[in-house]
């Protein structure tokens, strides 16, 4: 039998989530033994800084989400480059690819997503590539060594516009193929995705809505060499990026007895349906506070922030999950955009505030007086205030054009607000400091 | 921890606490240099909301469950351990401007020049932030947080 070792604390997932829990646990528990576990060999890296890796070779040093000496600090062995094989819930013991066996008292299952791969003819060819993980920028990196002129994106969600953006500025024509009638449809509302497709035209990208691409052709061997649209338009590339979407990575936990839905069902503490087991991030269906029901949110914040729940239930300290929403903020070819929440209305029962100038853009989605959503492109400085509002759930319907208007602030928000926020002391009151006397009296001609 | 607390009352949003913020932050720290010669310009760290009549100069407020820390893609936001200051790594900051987004006092800056946030340091290095020091009406107070004591740097 296998060497057993045994961990008070088992993270499987070494990015956001993992690291928010890590951060979490050892806010309360310096002592607590902790494994973290990634398939992939590197230290904790940003992930969305990939696109800045295939931009510009940025070193990995510099994408690092923490400091080198992370898991030193921390008393946390990192067992990177290992995939987890097997879980066994009853055992409370993971199997990992090399046959050693860990046992834990609490796991967290922070396995991520994995992208989405679609049914093409010719999928398989070389030259057809994802873009999730740095392993995924760097492979694409080193093909574009083979004067790799062109190149097609499959999907013009958030993934495929920034590889898209990437391929840009190494030079590479772009065409994007989107399914939808227009880029960007989960995340932006149906004007601002148009201001975007605008700005990538002007960059030089391609872009074809409406369309699928039926298959990936080759005339070299094996070699990519063109994709034809389910419309028939043939288009000659080098080089292909799947960028359809990305679905929760639930593998190691199908038939383990945890409840799934479309990811791993959690509750307002991060926990799963098994006892001392929580799931965060992408691979997790978390409470969502604008729909008031668990949804998955895919975005690194809200991944950090559940791991970070997580991790202090795991260490014994209740705390609950505040929710997250979907939640973007993108600066493609150099316009700010962030949006949040529900940005396309479902149906009437929805009230848009908004305003708009030549380069700026601010549009409040409410119902029934509370902010379901917001997209706010250009001036952007102040939208942190409207997205808490929207957390907060605060009825805006007395002040809500005020969401939108140019000079908005926290002091256009109404005094019983924006005063709590400030927490003076009391001692430093000025109402204490500058008590009004009377006013002595003068006698004059005495 | 020292913070800054606003004394909204006396504020009369003369926006110098802006001024000298800017000065704090820009290379030559003379007034005029900074406004004139220096290229761009530095950027304040804070406004000066003005709602007439209230007006209030406000800045990172420095909390204790910092939104933009958590949301931070890259890791160039942290929160100092020891002092508590939420700082930001200049070279870490790509400019994703989702701390922006998540900051429930909206006192993040795009500073778009450089590609990254400025926000405030509370004047690291110096004994009290700029902004309190050259406020007129003491608006402004630099004071140990929770005990609510008004002790001012200098008169301890």
């Amino acid at each position: 039998m296998a060497k057993m070792e045994k961990v008070k604390y088992l993270i499987i997932g070494n990015s956001a989530g993992g690291i928010g829990a890590v951060e979490a646990i050892r806010e309360v528990d310096k002592a607590g033994a902790i494994t973290i576990i990634s398939g992939e060999p590197y230290p904790a890296y940003s992930r969305p800084l990939i696109s800045e890796y295939l931009a510009s070779r940025r070193p990995l040093e510099k994408m690092l989400f923490r400091s080198a000496g992370f898991y030193e600090e921390n008393h946390v062995r990192a067992i990177l480059g290992q995939k987890v094989e097997q879980l066994d819930i009853s055992q409370h013991a993971v199997r990992l690819e090399n046959g050693r066996i860990i046992a834990w008292e609490r796991l967290l299952l922070a396995t991520g997503g994995l992208p989405i791969i679609p049914q093409i003819e010719g999928i398989d060819r070389k030259g057809v590539f994802t873009f999730f993980t740095l392993d995924d920028a760097r492979a694409i990196d080193r093909y574009l060594g083979w004067r790799i002129g062109r190149a097609v994106v499959i999907g013009g969600g958030l993934i495929g516009i920034s590889v898209t953006e990437a391929l840009v500025k190494r030079g590479v024509k772009v065409t994007i193929v989107e399914m939808k009638e227009r880029i960007l449809n989960t995340i932006l509302d149906e004007e601002t995705s148009a201001l975007v497709e605008e700005r990538l035209k002007q960059a030089g990208v391609r872009v074809i809505t409406g369309s699928t691409v039926a298959n990936i052709g080759s005339y070299l061997g094996d070699t990519v060499t063109g994709i034809t649209t389910d419309g028939g338009i043939p288009i000659p590339c080098e080089l292909v990026v799947v960028a359809i979407g990305v679905r929760p990575s639930t593998e190691l936990v199908a038939g383990s007895g945890i409840k799934i839905n479309r990811g791993i069902v959690v509750d307002r503490y991060m926990a799963t349906s098994s006892a001392d087991v929580y799931a965060c991030g992408d691979v997790a269906e978390a409470y969502d506070f604008i729909y008031g029901e668990n949804r998955l949110t895919p975005v690194w914040p809200n991944a950090y922030m559940g791991g970070r729940v997580a991790g202090f239930n795991m260490a014994g300290v209740p705390t609950e999950y505040a929710g997250g929403t979907a939640m973007n903020s993108l600066k493609y070819f150099g316009v700010a955009i962030v949006s949040a929440g529900i940005v396309n209305l479902p149906d009437d029962s929805y009230e848009v505030v908004s305003k708009k100038h030549d380069h700026t853009c601010k549009k409040v989605m409410l119902k029934d007086g509370l902010v379901a959503g917001m997209v706010f492109v250009g001036n952007i400085e102040k939208s942190g205030i409207v997205f808490s509002l929207m957390k907060d759930r605060v009825n805006v319907d007395g002040f809500k054009q005020a969401l939108v208007a140019d000079d908005f602030g926290l002091a256009s928000l109404p005094e019983e607000i924006w005063q709590p926020l400030l927490e003076v002391p009391p001692s430093l009151l000025v109402s204490a400091a500058t008590s009004v006397e009377q006013p002595e009296e003068i006698v004059i001609g005495e | 921890m020292k913070r800054i607390y606003i004394r909204e009352q006396v504020c009369i949003g003369c926006h110098l606490c802006e001024v000298y913020c800017q000065v704090a932050h820009s290379l030559s720290k003379d007034l005029i240099k900074a406004f004139k010669r220096e290229s761009p310009q530095p950027l304040p760290r804070l406004s000066v909301e003005v709602s007439k009549p209230v007006s209030f100069s406000i800045r990172c407020q420095h909390c204790e469950e910092p939104p933009c820390v958590y949301a931070c893609l890259t890791g160039a936001l942290q929160m100092d351990a020891g002092s508590g200051v939420v700082t930001v790594d200049e070279e870490r900051c790509i400019g994703c401007w989702t701390c922006i987004l998540v900051c429930p006092f909206g006192v993040i800056r795009q500073d778009t020049h450089r590609g990254r946030i400025a926000k405030c340091d509370l004047c690291a290095g110096m004994d009290e932030p700029a902004c309190v020091t050259n406020c007129p009406n003491e608006a402004l107070v630099y004071a140990e947080s929770g005990a609510g004591a008004l002790t001012k740097v200098g008169e301890t």
